[in-house]
């Protein structure tokens, strides 16, 4: 737990890992889906690679890569665990 | 030759091996198609297992049955019209945390469930052990361990799917408490629900949907699917493209 500031998921770089603290999506069913994913409060993910362009990102959560696009991992909140 | 076919239904999350067991399972003995009016691959097959003819439906790999894309809708709504006899859910053993979510929300409609959870070998490379009594002591339903691609487990998935189909297993699934709240609110919904829908569907879950404001779910009782029409035979190549 090195920084206890609250940031967004999008302010991640690749290699940071990063502990969800709160899903907070005005879109009721992006929010579900983000959830369904494995983008739950209290989870881990860690940032992989960004595509060429800068969007989307490759992030691993629960055994899994997924990819986001900013507007969505905009909506993920939570703290920097470390950088590996 | 027995005169009764059982329906069994596959699901779990996308990359599970789901296709791969329903090779295993049905063979050459399987015809695709499209589900009606979706662009949604549907697949389905015969399994012979003691004598007793089973028709296996395999839905689409899906995380989740609510966030009503087209493959999840295909998904939820052959569990809820077509009443399958028994619902596998063919769980990641490396994943288990993610592939638990869609075993949950499937608990909540049906307790005609077994768990397998495929990909053991793979598990055990990893060295990562799965204590399936205690799973399915916790979750109230039979977990069966499987490699599908090795034909491991297959014949215990088997007699696990005959004993439920012909009514020799009991389950007792595992029920999530929600919030007061919500409970209140589900509480207030399940008589009005039980009035209108009958016993015919399950009522919590439906409750539940309708405190989510889960529109879809109105669409599709609205107007229940039509039955399915076979769409002409093709080879198991063709069945499932990620076949192994």
């Amino acid at each position: 737990m090195a920084q206890g500031k609250r940031c967004r998921l999008s302010d991640m770089k690749p290699g940071d890992r990063f502990r969800i603290e709160k899903v907070d999506v005005p879109d009721p069913m992006l929010k579900r889906r983000l959830l369904d994913l494995g983008f739950v409060p209290g989870g881990e993910v860690k940032v992989g690679q960004r595509s060429p362009l800068g969007d989307p990102t490759a992030y691993r959560v629960c055994g899994t890569t997924i990819a986001l696009r900013k507007e969505e991992s905009d909506y993920i909140y939570g703290e920097k665990i470390s950088h590996d | 030759m027995t005169d009764m076919t059982y329906t069994i239904a596959l699901m779990g999350n996308p990359n599970t091996g789901k296709s791969t067991l329903f090779n295993v399972l049905t063979g050459l003995r399987q015809h695709t198609g499209n589900w009606p009016g979706k662009t949604v691959t549907h697949a389905e097959g015969e399994c012979r297992h003691r004598g007793t003819l089973y028709r296996i439906v395999d839905l689409p790999g899906t995380y989740s049955l609510y966030s009503n894309s087209a493959d999840e809708e295909v998904a939820r709504d052959f569990l809820l019209f077509q009443r399958p006899d028994v619902t596998v859910v063919v769980v990641d053993a490396t994943a288990l945390e993610r592939n638990l979510n869609l075993a949950l929300q499937v608990l909540e409609m049906t307790d005609r469930v077994i768990i397998a959870i495929n990909l053991m070998d793979e598990a055990k490379k990893r060295g990562i052990l799965i204590n399936t009594k205690k799973l399915a002591t916790r979750l109230g339903v039979p977990v069966v361990p499987i490699s599908a691609r090795n034909r491991e487990g297959i014949d215990a998935l088997l007699d696990t799917v005959d004993a439920m189909a012909h009514g020799r297993i009991n389950t007792n699934p595992l029920s999530i408490r929600y919030s007061p709240e919500i409970e209140r609110g589900i509480a207030k919904l399940l008589p009005l629900v039980k009035e209108v829908m009958g016993d015919t569907y399950p009522a919590r879950w439906i409750a539940l949907r309708l405190l989510d404001g889960d529109t879809s779910l109105l669409q599709a009782l609205k107007q229940p699917p039509q039955p399915l029409i076979k769409e002409g035979n093709a080879y198991a190549c063709c069945g499932s493209i990620k076949s192994i």
